[in-house]
């Protein structure tokens, strides 16, 4: 160990850091504690390969090690959470991985791989590791007998590891290469039956969202680092922190945060990016419940949570914001809708997820930085609760329709009981833990609603927000309803016996209830707040706006419209004893078709740019390389052919007919005078005489 | 290491493997194993060399010429061309790779000899081969240069030309039908010696309208001289010097010849095309054409961004429309080719920076890209991806390799392929002072989205052939699993691809300083 | 001095000569006649020589190497003559023509 600790002390780069400029809570660098904590997402990440390598030949045949090492995790980062409730920790490292060269004011820009240990990203520990872990117990039950077992928790364990880089990352090259690690661990996972050309086409669609999310992410993340000089936070937060508004940041800041947005749409699944979650249920349900509910899909929340500051500093990205919440209103209200119509029960969770994911967003866009994070903590635990319950359904029904599933409550007693304690949490009801979330975002944006600036799109924007936001908590209540009443209500429609799942599955389920019970309480306006105070812990101070006091109009408004979401779905679910008629009776004319196709979104990308680029884009550019480049360089072939025909027709006719020619003609004139000679000696001397008389006789006359 | 000095060290990594082709040859032709062992010891003993020298290599000053010759050694002095050879932090990292794949070319090629078989001739041509590159990274003389750039011409042709695919097409335009390997052979041989042409032209009108008289390149470079002896011609010299080396690359529109060779060669002639060859093109560009001109630089780096990026997105499509795998592979070299190119176009040294990293990156991940396209078509006997399928249950390793590549070479962060993607466009945001920086943020936002159409294609050719159910066609097929060479070649590259993934000092510790000091003299910082 | 009866005698003696060498079909008569017009040439010498007076009596000297370089060629002549004679039965000039071939 300790030679270990020489090994790693060279290298850490920069050590704790003094905390700048917020009072209210005392800051410690977390000790020892804090300084490890790199192990975090390295454990996972070693698992990860570890589980490749030797898993099939482990006694647990690699579950043991994705276990331990998302109970390492949960464990760490409850000792972190605790410690940081007691004593705010705030504590980055960082290795050197290569500078790359200077910017054009003369920073030198270095690479780093480092570890971040602050009130947000222990939060976010805290959540991986102990849903994580709970997950992971699920999944031994619920995979056994998988055909790619082993591999399964290979890749599960390698999204352990990315996410944690991700949340770790103290800078935004880390954290891109968390955010595509989590993507690239959700593709395998999406299509972890690859034998369906359906699921690997899931998981395609899940990568290439995710991927063009990414080019706003890249692009935000290069216009920012390069503003500053550096790919640290903490130095971005230092620009911002100074306000200074001439700076190159602020300059840039709009399109900045615009991109960056842009890379977190993707990933938490915002409209109009948000297609590909409904289709990444494709995977088996523990992934579904960790990553696209629990921890993945937050990614985006977190990564605006991290930019806070700057999204919310004046002279820097806050005019994005009235985006952000358009974006957040949109999604969590259209895509709630959506869940009304699924038949199939992970799908409503998905749309339901989306919709929550609407509400973080809006918290972050409304400048409620807590209210959004406390959603997402809540959120989590609830959401793959009901995740785990339906796979634990769909388990014993072996359907993921609920027209082939109804009372079920009779056979699946702890099933049913942690379900609906999961579906009132999401619902909001006094006193679970969505409740005192959704309450303190309604309160948030109740709060910013009225004092919207203009830049955040003016207190009418806020009012109507406030007002989708509380529509948004109906209608959760209502599809949860028909989600419980049809699942576990009524007659059973489907096929077999359906019995209770192991008990493996079943602890996770009732811990994961109890959470959904308790963890409300941390963070009651008022009363407690060990939440506020322990994910304010930061290096720079958040500028938070959120409600101190419990608004207790917007929380009877809130409830109200649960309740009374409640109360309709009853009515038509509930009391209805042939649910088989749920869909003409809810059928509206306009809506239901539009819902049944989600608004036309997949098919548009589908028909209107996949397609079409894939197909006849692709094949035109293929053939403009083959007929027009080629035929310049083919042509030049042919034509360089073709001019050495006619120089060698040349060169045969001309140049050799010449030659022959000359030839010719020399051989020609020989054959005449040839004829003169005749060897006869006296013609020759006779020629001589008369040319001498000729030359003399010219020679006298001339 | 006194007997490294005076240039001897590079002088033995250039010409051990050429001085093997020669032992190889002799050896009598009916003894494989000791032609394979004689070929891969100078290969391998020319590759431990270039490590020791990475080890020794003074990385604190990087910028220096190192390993060099002493004095110059008259080579051919009526032209004052001088044996004139050293490394600096910009060709060490190539030097090194170099070496690196001629040796796993060699253990690939020990059960893997394409027909018409015959080991001899084929080792002793790879051998050949490494000379050329080796030779092409260390030499600073432009005619040294020029011969070594040209050396490798010839095996790669015969390579191709007598080992290629012996399927027959039909030329479009030509109408003619031939077998791919002589069309593809000639067009290769033909098309660069067209570059090479102008190349020459570039070099020798260095050399007498400068009035400088001498090949040096460090000579030619110092104090921006024979740019400024030259006046107006240079922009035409620089264009000529483009010309030649844009073939090489292949940028967009001069990359028609490498489709056609990548799908037509063997299996290693497909990796050494891919993992060096293309590489001389952009080293030159590096080593020569920026140094030497730097204003022409200036003026003609917007058109190299332009066709670098026209290459990134038309290369996607391209790919797109592939049915051939090994065919798709080589239009994603162009497209990664031109991240590279768009790096240099910035004239920055972190686009430059990210033009090396993402030469080294390409060179392994695509290399090992073609050795598994290769060992798959050489079991299917097919590359026709509508055919194949299921790989991953046929052939679970070579799946699982081929994922990983296939993730690594659409710039997965944590990969090597990502930094100099991801740099390149960090370099295009802040392109050299005097370039528009208008058209370099379009071409940065461009390039971005060609990534997404890289994930796309690359996703898409693993769904055909990794995934779902194998046809029946296969069913009856003795289809191993990889063989203990094919781990031996691959696990190599697989091991560089992750460690440049995440600690890609090894490249930068190298790089950096040179590169920041070459771009603080040539554009003055 | 008049030299003009000499020359006419040269020129007379020149005339038969060649009229010989030209008509005459026998090589013996052909070389005879040869012998002529060297006569010829050698009474032109002299009578030159003397007009002139030559200090150095050339036209004579002349004359006398003309003389003596005759014989000898007259020697190898008929010699050659004597040998086609005997190869050929003939010493007809007409016949002689094996040297256009």
């Amino acid at each position: 160990m300790s030679s270990l600790l020489a090994f790693a002390a060279p290298l850490i780069l920069a050590t704790a850091e003094e905390e700048a400029g917020h009072a209210v809570v005392h800051y410690g660098d977390g000790g020892i504690l804090a300084q490890w904590a790199w192990l975090i997402p390295v454990v996972p990440m070693v698992a990860a390969f570890a589980i490749v390598f030797f898993g099939k030949k482990s006694p647990l045949k690699g579950w043991g090690m994705a276990w331990g090492s998302m109970a390492f995790v949960a464990v760490y980062g409850v000792a972190l959470f605790i410690s940081n409730m007691i004593e705010g920790i705030n504590y980055q490292g960082a290795v050197s991985i290569g500078d790359i060269g200077t910017d054009a004011s003369g920073n030198t820009l270095g690479l780093e791989w480092g570890w971040m240990v602050d009130g947000l990203s222990i939060m976010m520990y805290t959540v991986v590791g102990v849903v994580g872990v709970l997950v992971f117990t699920y999944a031994k039950g619920y995979m056994e007998g998988d055909i790619r077992y082993t591999w399964f928790f290979a890749s599960f364990a390698l999204f352990g590891g990315g996410m944690l880089v991700l949340v770790s990352a103290p800078n935004l090259i880390q954290l891109i290469v968390g955010w595509e690690l989590v993507g690239v661990s959700s593709y395998l996972l999406i299509g972890h039956y690859w034998e369906e050309h359906e699921n690997t086409s899931a998981g395609i669609k899940a990568f290439l969202t995710n991927k063009v999310a990414d080019v706003g992410l890249f692009i935000g993340a290069i216009i920012i680092s390069l503003s500053v000089g550096s790919f640290r936070f903490t130095d971005i937060m230092e620009v911002v922190a100074s306000g200074d508004t001439h700076s190159t940041l602020a300059r840039f800041s709009f399109w900045a945060g615009v991109a960056i947005f842009i890379g977190a749409m993707g990933k938490s699944a915002q409209f109009p990016l948000h297609v590909w979650l409904p289709d990444a249920m494709a995977g088996p349900t523990p992934v579904s419940a960790l990553m696209h509910a629990a921890t993945m899909v937050t990614a985006g929340v977190y990564l605006v949570a991290r930019m806070f500051p700057f999204y919310n500093t004046p002279g820097f990205a806050d005019d994005v914001r009235w985006i952000i919440i358009i974006v957040g209103t949109l999604t969590l209200f259209l895509t709630g809708l959506i869940a009304l119509v699924a038949d199939d029960i992970k799908k409503v969770l998905a749309y339901s997820t989306l919709s929550q994911l609407g509400y973080m967003m809006v918290a972050m866009g409304a400048g409620a930085y807590t209210a959004g994070l406390f959603h997402l903590f809540t959120h989590a635990f609830f959401k793959s609760l009901l995740f785990l319950g339906a796979g634990s359904v769909i388990h014993a029904v072996h359907s993921n329709n609920m027209s082939d599933m109804g009372g079920l409550r009779k056979y699946m007693p702890q099933t049913y009981k942690t379900f609906m304690i999961g579906s009132l949490a999401l619902a909001g009801i006094f006193p679970l833990a969505g409740f005192w979330s959704k309450d303190e975002i309604l309160a948030s944006v109740g709060f910013a609603g009225s004092n919207y600036t203009t830049a955040q799109g003016g207190a009418a924007l806020g009012n109507f927000v406030l007002v989708v936001a509380i529509a948004g908590a109906f209608i959760t209540a209502f599809y949860m309803t028909r989600a419980v009443s049809l699942t576990f209500f009524g007659e059973y429609k489907g096929h077999g016996h359906p019995h209770e799942s192991p008990k493996i599955m079943t602890y996770p389920l009732i811990a994961l209830a109890g959470f959904s019970v308790v963890v409300g309480f941390i963070n009651i306006p008022g009363v407690t707040s060990f939440f506020t105070d322990g994910v304010a812990a930061r290096f720079f101070a958040p500028g938070d706006h959120h409600a101190t006091g419990l608004n207790y109009g917007l929380a009877v408004a809130g409830t109200l419209a649960a309740v009374g979401g409640i109360v309709i779905g009853y009515f038509l679910w509930f009391a209805d004893k042939e649910t088989q008629q749920e869909r003409d009776k809810f059928r509206i004319p306009v809506l239901y078709p539009l819902l049944e196709h989600k608004y036309y979104i997949d098919d548009f990308y589908m028909d209107g740019i996949v397609r079409p680029l894939r197909g006849p884009v692709a094949r035109a550019v293929d053939w403009f390389n083959g007929h027009v480049i080629d035929l310049v360089v083919n042509g030049t072939g042919v034509l360089a052919t073709k001019v050495a025909k006619a120089v060698y027709w040349f060169d045969q006719k001309g140049v050799d007919g010449a030659i022959n020619t000359s030839a010719a003609a020399a051989s020609g004139a020989g054959g005449v005078l040839r004829l003169l000679q005749t060897g006869r000696v006296q013609q020759y001397v006779f020629l001589i005489v008369a040319g001498t008389v000729v030359l003399v006789a010219g020679f006298i006359i001339f | 290491m006194s007997s490294f000095e005076n240039g001897w060290a590079l002088t033995l990594i250039v010409f051990l493997p050429i001085a093997g082709a020669a032992v190889v040859l002799a050896v009598p032709k009916a003894r494989e194993e000791a032609q394979k062992w004689t070929a891969l010891l100078f290969a391998g003993v020319s590759f431990v060399l270039s490590v020791i020298v990475a080890m020794q290599f003074d990385y604190g000053d990087a910028a220096a010429t190192q390993f060099g010759t002493r004095s110059d050694l008259t080579w051919i002095g009526a032209i004052n061309s001088n044996y004139t050879i050293g490394i600096d932090g910009i060709s060490l990292p190539l030097l090194v790779l170099s070496g690196f794949m001629t040796v796993l070319a060699i253990i690939y090629s020990w059960n893997h000899w394409p027909e018409p078989h015959n080991p001899k001739i084929f080792s002793a041509l790879i051998l050949v081969l490494a000379t050329g590159m080796n030779g092409t990274f260390v030499a600073l003389d432009l005619i040294l240069f020029f011969v070594f750039f040209e050396v490798v011409l010839l095996p790669m042709y015969f390579m191709i030309g007598i080992w290629g695919d012996r399927n027959k097409i039909k030329v479009p335009v030509l109408g003619i039908e031939t077998e791919m390997r002589l069309y593809a052979s000639i067009k290769f041989f033909l098309f660069t010696l067209f570059g090479s042409a102008f190349m020459l032209l570039g070099f020798l009108t260095l050399y007498f309208q400068s009035g400088l008289e001498t090949f040096n390149i460090g000579e030619l470079a110092a104090g921006g001289l024979a740019e400024d002896a030259l006046g107006n011609l240079a922009v035409w010299v620089f264009a000529a010097l483009f010309l030649g080396f844009a073939v090489k690359v292949p940028m967009f529109p001069l990359h028609t010849w490498l489709p056609d060779a990548h799908t037509a060669a063997p299996t290693v002639g497909s990796v050494l095309l891919a993992a060096i060859l293309l590489k001389l093109g952009t080293y030159a560009f590096i080593r020569i054409a920026i140094p030497i001109l730097p204003e022409q630089a200036q003026d003609w780096a917007p058109v190299i961004g332009i066709l670098a990026v026209i290459g990134i997105i038309y290369a996607s499509f391209a790919c797109l429309a592939q049915t051939d795998m090994k065919r798709l592979i080589a239009f994603s070299s162009v497209g990664h080719m031109g991240f590279v190119m768009l790096g240099i176009s910035t004239l920055t040294d972190i686009g430059i920076n990210a033009a090396i990293i993402g030469m080294v990156a390409h060179g392994v991940i695509t290399g090992l890209l073609f050795f598994v396209a290769g060992s798959m078509s050489h079991r299917y006997h097919t590359r026709d991806m509508g055919r194949l399928g299921g790989n991953q249950k046929l052939m679970p390793i070579m799946g699982g390799i081929l994922g990983f590549t296939a993730m690594a070479s659409l710039g997965l962060p944590g990969l090597a392929g990502f930094w100099g993607e991801f740099l390149a466009l960090l370099a295009a945001f802040n392109p050299l002072a005097g370039l528009s920086t208008t058209l370099f943020r379009t071409l940065m936002v461009l390039g971005a989205i060609g990534t997404v159409l890289t994930a796309g294609y690359m996703l898409w050719m693993l769904q055909k052939v990794n995934f779902g159910e194998p046809s029946d066609e296969w069913a009856d097929h003795d289809l191993h699993d990889v063989d203990k060479y094919e781990l031996a070649a691959w696990v190599p590259l697989v091991v560089a691809t992750l460690a440049i993934g995440i600690f890609p000092r090894i490249i930068f510790g190298a790089t950096t300083d040179a590169v920041t000091a070459m771009v603080q003299t040539v554009f003055g910082g | 001095m008049i030299v003009n009866q000499f020359l006419l005698l040269g020129a007379a003696l020149f005339s038969i000569g060649v009229y010989g060498v030209l008509s005459r079909r026998n090589a013996v008569l052909v070389l005879l006649s040869v012998e002529l017009m060297l006569a010829a040439v050698n009474i032109n010498m002299v009578a030159f020589d003397r007009l002139n007076q030559d200090v150095l009596a050339g036209g004579q000297v002349f004359a006398l190497f003309i003389i003596a370089v005759a014989a000898a060629e007259v020697g190898i002549g008929l010699a050659i003559v004597l040998l086609i004679f005997r190869n050929r039965r003939s010493a007809n000039v007409d016949e002689l023509d094996l040297m256009k071939l």
